[in-house]
Formats: C-alpha cells, structure tokens, sequence
C-alpha cells in the first residue's frame, strides 16, 4: 500500500499485504475462486472418506458417528464453502469488466465479506478435531437432532452459519449496488450479459433468505443453551416449524447455487456456437420467474411430514410449474448451438455436459415434485442422484467451464487445451459413473446417511465409489492446469475466443489492474 | 486389437463377478410394484412420468445432438444469425404446460387417495426411538391385555465389523417383526420418543416422519401374505442405518393365533416380575439382551463410544450403587440417547441387563438384581 502513496498509476502492493488489504475487485475474486477450490477439495476429500466407506457393505473405516460427521461437513462445506464462494469470485472478476465498471461499488465491504470466511470456516472444520466430533446432524440439520440431541460443538456450527451469512449478505449488497450504480452509459438493463442478470436476481434471493437462515440457527441456540421450545414438542414448540424456516431458506438457496451457472452456459454457448444466444428476453424472465417460484415450494422437501393434504396438492403443483422456465432455458440453449457454427473447446465441453446432465437432473426433480412417488423416493439414494445431479455437473460444470472460459482473459494465458479435455473427459466419465448408479440405489430402497446398507446395494455401490474415486482424482488436473496456466503458456490476445462478446473481451489480457476508470466506448455495447 | 478388446472385457467381466456379492437381486434398477392398491398406483405414476422425461429428454438431446454433428465449424457450418421467435417460445412454454397438467390429475388422485386413512380395521401405534421401534396394537376396550413389544436390528454385530459373513437378511432383519392380516385397512399412527424418524415399507407404499410431539397417520392393505422389509428413512443420530422394520402380512387365521399368544406373553412377563432368578441365568440372558439392545452404543466389550456413549466396563454406575445403577437404567439420561428402558424391557429383562453389566467387562460386583428390585423402582418411578 505504502508504495501506493507516490505512484500515481499503482498497481497491487508487494507481498501477503497484498492479499489481507486488498480492495481490488480482481484480487478480491482471485480469493474467492482459491479459497472455492481449496473447499472443494477438502469437501471432496469428505467425500471420500463417505464413498470408501461405502465400497462394500458393513463398516471397514469408519465408526457411524465419524461416517454422519463426514456426510454433515461435506454438505456444509461444499455448499457454503466451495459452490457459494466460487461464484461469487466470478461474480467479482467479471461483473465490472462486463458492465464496464473501474471496481466494485463497495470495494471494503468487499475485503471484509470475503475474509470473514476463512475464519468461518476454520471454526467449523475446528470441530473435527474436538472431543465431542463435528456436527453430525446432516448439512439439512434437521431438529431436536441439532438441538437437544446435539454433540457440544453445534454452538461452533452455529457461530460459523452466522459469520457465512453476514458475509454472503455483504456480497449480495454489493453486487447489487454495483450492478445498479456503476454500469457504463449506454449499458441499458436489457443489454447486460445474462451472467449479470442471474447474479443480480441471486443476490437478492441471498438477502431474502440468508437472515432467515440466520434467524433458524438462532432459534436453535436458544433451545440450545437459553431453555427455549421452539423445536421441542416436550416445551410446546414444534420440530417440523425448523423444517419450514429451513426450507424457506433452503429451497432459494438452491436457486442461488445454479441461477449463476444459467448465466456462465448463456455466454459460453453463444461464444462456440458463433451465433447469439437464443431467447434472451425469455431468459431474463424465465430466470425472474424461477426465482419468484423459488419462494412458494420449500415444503416438496418435507412431502412425509404430514402436512395437510391442501398443503400437499399446493407444494406438488407449485413445484411442477418450475418445469416451465427451466424448460424454457433448456430448449434456448439447444436453439442457440441449432445451426450454429460450432468448436468444442474445454469450456464448451463443460458448457454442453451441463446442459445435458442439469437436465437430467432437472428430470429426477419433475419425478420427485409428484407426491405419491415422492413418499416412495424421499431421503433414498434417488434423492441424492438427483441434487448431486444439479449440483455437480450443473452448478459445479459451469464454475469449470467458467474457468476455462475467462482463465486467459485473468491469467494472459492459453490454458492447456489437451490437459483440459482429459480434465473434461474424466470429470464427465467420472461424475456419470458416480451418480447414474444412485438413480437405481434408490429405486430399489437404499436411504441416504447410512453407513452400511443390504446385500442387493452392494454392486451399484462400488460401481458408484469407482466413480466418485475417478472423479476425485480428476479435479487435480484442473489445479495443474490452473497452475500452469498461471504461470505461463501461448499468450492470449485480448479477443480470446473467435465468437465472444461483450466489455470483458475488448480489454487486453491479462486485464489491467485497474479497468475502465472512464467509461467504455458506448459503440463497444452490444444487442443481446 | 482384437484381442486386446477381449482381454479388457474378460477383466471387467472377472471383477464383476468376484464383487457381485449377491447376483440374484443385486441389480435392481426400479421401484417396487409393491402388494398394495396404492404401491401399484405410485409405481405406475412413477412409470408415467419416467417415460414423459424420456420422451422429453429423447427430441431436446436428440436436437442438440443432431446440432452437434452435423452444425460444426469443421464441417463448414456457418452460423444462421437467428435469435428470438415468439411463435416458437409460446409453443415451448404452452406444451410443457399441458403435460404438466396431464401428470398432475393421476397425482392427485392418487394422493387423495393414499391420505384416505378412515375406516380402519386394525390401528397400530409406530413409535420411533434410538434406535428401535416400538409397535403397540390399540385395544378394543382397556380391559384386554395389550399387545406391545420393541423391534430390533437381530444382525449380530459380528458380521456388521466383517468377523463373520454376512445373512442373506444382512441390516435388514430384525427380532420380533410388525404382524398384520392381509385383506385388512391397518392404520399406522406413527410418532417418536425422541428425534425425527421415518418408518418406510416400499411394499405398501408408506412412508411417514415419525415426529415426537405429533402423529401421524398411514394405512396399507396388503393383499399377499409375505415379509416385506424397509428401513427408518430419516437420519436419526448414529446407528440410523441400522433399524430397520420387517412388517409379516399373515392370513386372518395366523394374525389371531399370534396375537393370543402375545397376550399370553405380556401376562407372563408380568407375572415374571415376581420370580426369582439364578445367577447363571440372569448373565445368560443379559448378554443376549445386552447383544440386542445395548451394543450399538456400549459396544461389544463395554468400550462405549466416548464421549456420545460412556464406556460400562469400569464405570462408576456400574460399579456403583444398585440403586442408582436400576434408575439410571428405568429412567434414562434425558437429552441423551441413553433411553427409559424401564417402557421398554420387562422387569425379568432389566434385572438380567443390569446383573450382566455389573459382572462383565472387568466389572465385579458379584450382584445378582432380582425383577422384585426393579419393580420397586419401577413404581417410583411412576
């Protein structure tokens, strides 16, 4: 920073100082994206643990208790911690170069949300090593089970949802700002890139629902350590009310974690397909409209809880509806690789398997939104096919294929195009030969968070943990490839790629350190 | 070439093979169809809206596939320049519509009917607990002797750890299964002693979170007598993947036959409470006990899972006060897992357990608890 002080045209300050002071918006999103990474592995490697464990029927390496602490902080981990995170590290790098912005509106705000996390996550990864063991009440933390039947460290647990919060509610505020305050002239609403719209509708499903989430955790540590009911039948209160507060929260958040991705696939479908992306108007208000439906279906997830059957029929039909502009999304895509011009780099192989297996996913989803067949799918291996379906080769896909995509644009650098398709290639083997299997678990009867489980699972289960061991193993090519592509390769031009679009693409790359300190060009603004 | 295809297809084939460890139902792909009206309804609904997402899923991939190949830069493909259609948009929005609305009216029939528990001929109390369920049979009228008894998990821990290979039944067996007539509307009202459960048959087609505080109501008429064997669906702490519930649907006959001699066994056992027993006998039938019910958390050995589940070898209870040792037992810890066994164990069975874990693991107090004992604490604790 001193260095700062009598340079005019300064660039970032020497050493770690850099990183802790920082209110840049591109160091600011250069941290998010490792510190993602770095969750996504440690995540994985929970995951790993679950899926050894799960190689053959009964327990080889892990007692119960450790296996439910492992299912727990993989769900929590890679939610908060890898997916959430990410794509707020995108949204940092790319939301000022694509509206033509200097920075991000609030550039302290922005150093705190971020560094709040580390922290967060050090509490909760703490509890490992505690006497009393990790939270072990599934990443749902479902009631009296994370209450009066709770280990001791749920108080840690709680402290580190608060601190996720606040900082994912810092975030939020100020993309919006940014979005609302800081575009270049003549970049009208209508014509940002759709990565913008889908983070400017997340951000405010994140400050609908995270104080809601907040405000669930903080009713468990009442009943926790202050002698509240509120989750407690024997003190009058009701477990099924935590359900409904957390669903509330819930079901948005999974918006959260792939609205972001529709904007990703949106600009790289376009890019490789040489033709604009089909539909955008529809898209803009088919991702409105899943937002605004996302807040009237969070009780399909407690479809055997008993509610009323008017409660059932409601949440049953609201669900189905989400087929309709999701559905929409689905078949622009499709009509913009329609004759197109087409070449299937790396990002547009991410981009076209995301197309393909969040359909997927989106189909088991359909499947489970029918109550009747829902009682017979609820908390079964179907269930975990089909979130792990839109998770990871939908939401997780399009952070790597975002990667690819803007990596030159960050680093100066061409990525290594053949180590990024065995990347591709092996993730994509590796995460069918995962998942596909648990579609059957299901069906024949295996539930979720068991440890050991009959006979007739057995086969699908190795079959699945070959898959889950592959495509582990993969993700380290992409911090090879991340690595090496940092550090040198075949310098990319500013344009990058034949068929892109938009503000980003029009600066040198790498970008400056400081990017358009006065507006862009209006002529540089393009029709979506 | 060739050969080398061969060899690699031998190899798979020879792995799946050796870690096929159960050929005949080991590849199952589907739901059940089940052995009730509404399992089959659920499995036919299921069928339906598979086959309108493969359907759906056949024209939109087979488009983009065909787009794919044959629209490529490499190919000479030169992009159209296209990009919106109204027409085209509303035909995408309004279709999926319809088909929506043609899933959505057999749902709701069906939903209807499955919530339809009137006119029940047997009701059954479902209680969920950590972990075992509790099945209690509803009376006619409060002068009959009732029916209630605990199903546990009956693998023994020796094939769970690998010591011994495992039963055909492996996880999903249990010692004294649900019993219900076939042909007859059972009613279950399910709720639970502590945390959230959820008592699943796919056969029938049920299931339902066991909520403590609240009950809730599912039904099944099972029209084939036979085992069916489901599991508790909702996580519920640690041995969650280890309570299963196996449900016999008998004829009308074997029902009375078995529930007579229930009844006949709860008079028994209350009776037993006044008998006195021998040493050998009560060690002999704690450990059996012990085996059943203790040792998910206390562990073979005694060992306990620290610091969730005390050990018991060397413990200060039972090493302790006798006293003390029965009331811990009869009224559990509360916010513990340690539950009030003094509901769920007969007095006869009580004071085996506690003989038993006061002269084993190194613990060697040489006492020997008469049911009498327990009983005298039983009541205070009522």
């Amino acid at each position: 920073m001193s260095a700062a002080h009598d340079d005019h045209h300064h660039g970032p300050a020497k050493g770690l100082s850099r990183w802790f002071y920082t209110t840049n918006h591109k160091d600011i999103g250069s941290l998010y994206l490792w510190f993602s990474f770095a969750m996504f592995l440690l995540g994985g490697t929970f995951a790993m643990v679950i899926r050894a464990e799960l190689f053959q029927p009964g327990l080889q390496l892990v007692e119960p208790s450790f296996f439910n602490q492992m299912t727990t902080m993989h769900g929590l981990i890679m939610v908060f911690g890898a997916v959430m995170p990410a794509f707020v590290g995108l949204a940092n790098w790319l939301i000022p170069m694509m509206i033509g912005a200097p920075d991000m509106a609030l550039p302290r705000l922005n150093n705190w949300s971020f560094w709040l996390l580390p922290f967060a996550f050090l509490m909760l990864t703490s509890t490992l090593f505690m006497d009393a063991g990790a939270p072990n009440f599934g990443w749902t933390f479902y009631a009296p089970l994370s209450t009066t039947y709770a280990p001791e460290t749920v108080t840690f647990f709680i402290f580190a949802v608060h601190i996720m919060g606040a900082s994912s509610i810092m975030g939020s505020i100020n993309i919006i700002a940014t979005i609302l305050n800081m575009r270049a002239p003549g970049m009208t609403l209508m014509k940002m890139p759709l990565f913008v719209w889908t983070w400017l509708i997340t951000a405010y499903l994140l400050i609908a629902v995270m104080p809601v989430l907040a405000g669930v955790v903080t009713m468990m540590l009442f009943d926790v350590h202050f002698g509240t009911s509120f989750f407690s039948a024997a003190g009058g209160g009701d477990p099924i009310l935590f359900q409904h507060v957390f669903w509330f929260f819930g079901h948005p958040e999974v918006y959260i974690m792939i609205l972001p991705g529709f904007g990703i696939v949106s600009a790289i479908i376009p890019t490789f397909a040489r033709k604009r992306l089909f539909g955008y108007d529809s898209m803009v208000y088919a991702t409105a409209s899943i937002a605004f439906l996302s807040f009237i279906v969070w009780a399909h997830h407690m479809f055997t809880v008993g509610m009323p059957i008017a409660g059932e029929l409601f949440f049953m039909y609201a669900t189905m509806l989400i087929a309709v502009p999701t559905g929409v999304k689905v078949f622009n895509w499709v009509a913009t690789m329609f004759r197109g011009s087409m070449t299937f780099e790396t990002p547009m192989l991410f981009a076209i398997a995301f197309v393909v297996l969040f359909t997927m996913g989106g189909f088991t989803g359909l499947m489970l939104a029918i109550t009747p067949a829902d009682f017979q799918y609820h908390d079964t291996y179907f269930v975990v096919a089909h979130f792990h379906y839109v998770l990871v080769p939908g939401s997780i896909f399009s952070i790597m294929a975002a990667a690819y995509y803007w990596l030159p644009k960050w680093t100066g650098h061409m990525y290594d195009e053949r180590l990024g398709k065995l990347h591709f290639w092996m993730s994509f083997i590796g995460v069918n030969v995962l998942f596909f299997p648990q579609h059957f678990l299901g069906l024949a009867g295996m539930p979720r968070r068991v440890p050991d489980y009959a006979l007739q699972f057995a086969d699908f289960n190795w079959i699945s943990s070959i898959g889950g061991f592959l495509f582990g193993a993969s993700q380290l090519i992409l911090l090879v490839v991340v690595i090496k592509c940092i550090k040198g390769g075949k310098k990319a031009t500013a344009q990058v790629w034949e068929g892109a679009q938009g503000l980003e693409w029009t600066l040198e790359s790498p970008a400056p350190y400081h990017t358009f300190t006065t507006p862009p060009d209006p002529k540089l603004i393009h029709d979506q | 070439m060739l050969s080398k295809a061969k060899l690699w297809l031998g190899l798979v084939v020879a792995a799946l093979m050796t870690l096929s460890t159960n050929l005949q139902a080991a590849w199952e792909l589907n739901m059940t169809q089940g052995v009730t009206q509404i399992s089959r309804d659920t499995y036919d609904l299921h069928m339906q809206i598979l086959w309108w997402c493969v359907a759906i899923g056949v024209v939109v991939f087979g488009a983009m596939l065909w787009s794919i190949i044959n629209h490529r830069k490499s190919k000479g493909a030169v992009a159209a320049t296209f990009h919106e259609s109204t027409k085209i948009e509303i035909m995408w929005t309004v279709i999926p519509f319809i088909i929506l609305i043609l899933m959505a009216i057999p749902a709701t029939r069906v939903l209807t009917e499955a919530y339809d528990s009137t006119e029940s001929d047997l009701d059954i109390q479902v209680t969920g607990y950590q972990w075992r369920w509790e099945y209690r049979y509803m009376r006619g009228d409060a002068s009959e002797e009732e029916v209630l008894f605990y199903s546990n998990l009956s693998t023994p821990s020796d094939q769970i750890d690998n010591s011994l290979p495992k039963g055909e039944h492996y996880l999903l067996e249990v010692d004294k299964p649900m019993v219900i007539p076939v042909n007859k509307k059972v009613r279950f009202l399910i709720t639970s002693n502590d945390v959230l459960h959820a008592w699943w048959v796919p056969a029938f087609a049920v299931k339902k979170d066991a909520v403590p505080g609240f009950i809730n109501e599912a039904w099944a008429i099972a029209e084939e007598p036979g085992i069916y064997r489901g599991q508790c669906a909702e996580l519920c702490g640690i041995q969650h993947g280890f309570m299963p519930i196996v449900v016999h649907a008998v004829p009308q006959e074997e029902y009375d036959a078995w529930y007579a001699e229930q009844q006949q066994a709860a008079v028994a056992a209350r009776e037993g409470a006044n008998s006195v027993v021998t040493m050998s006998a009560a060690l002999q039938q704690g450990e059996e006990i012990y085996s059943r019910t203790c040792i998910a958390c206390h562990q073979t050995g005694g060992t306990g899972l620290p610091p969730a589940f005390p050990a018991l070898a060397g413990s200060a209870v039972a090493n302790g006060d006798v006293e003390a040792n029965i009331s811990l037992l009869v009224n559990g810890v509360p916010g513990t897992a340690m539950a009030a066994f003094g509901r769920q164990l007969s007095p006869v069975e009580l004071s085996a357990i506690i003989t038993y874990i006061r002269n084993s693991f190194g613990n060697n107090t040489g006492d020997l608890v008469q049911p009498a004992d327990v009983t005298t604490i039983l009541q205070e604790a009522q």
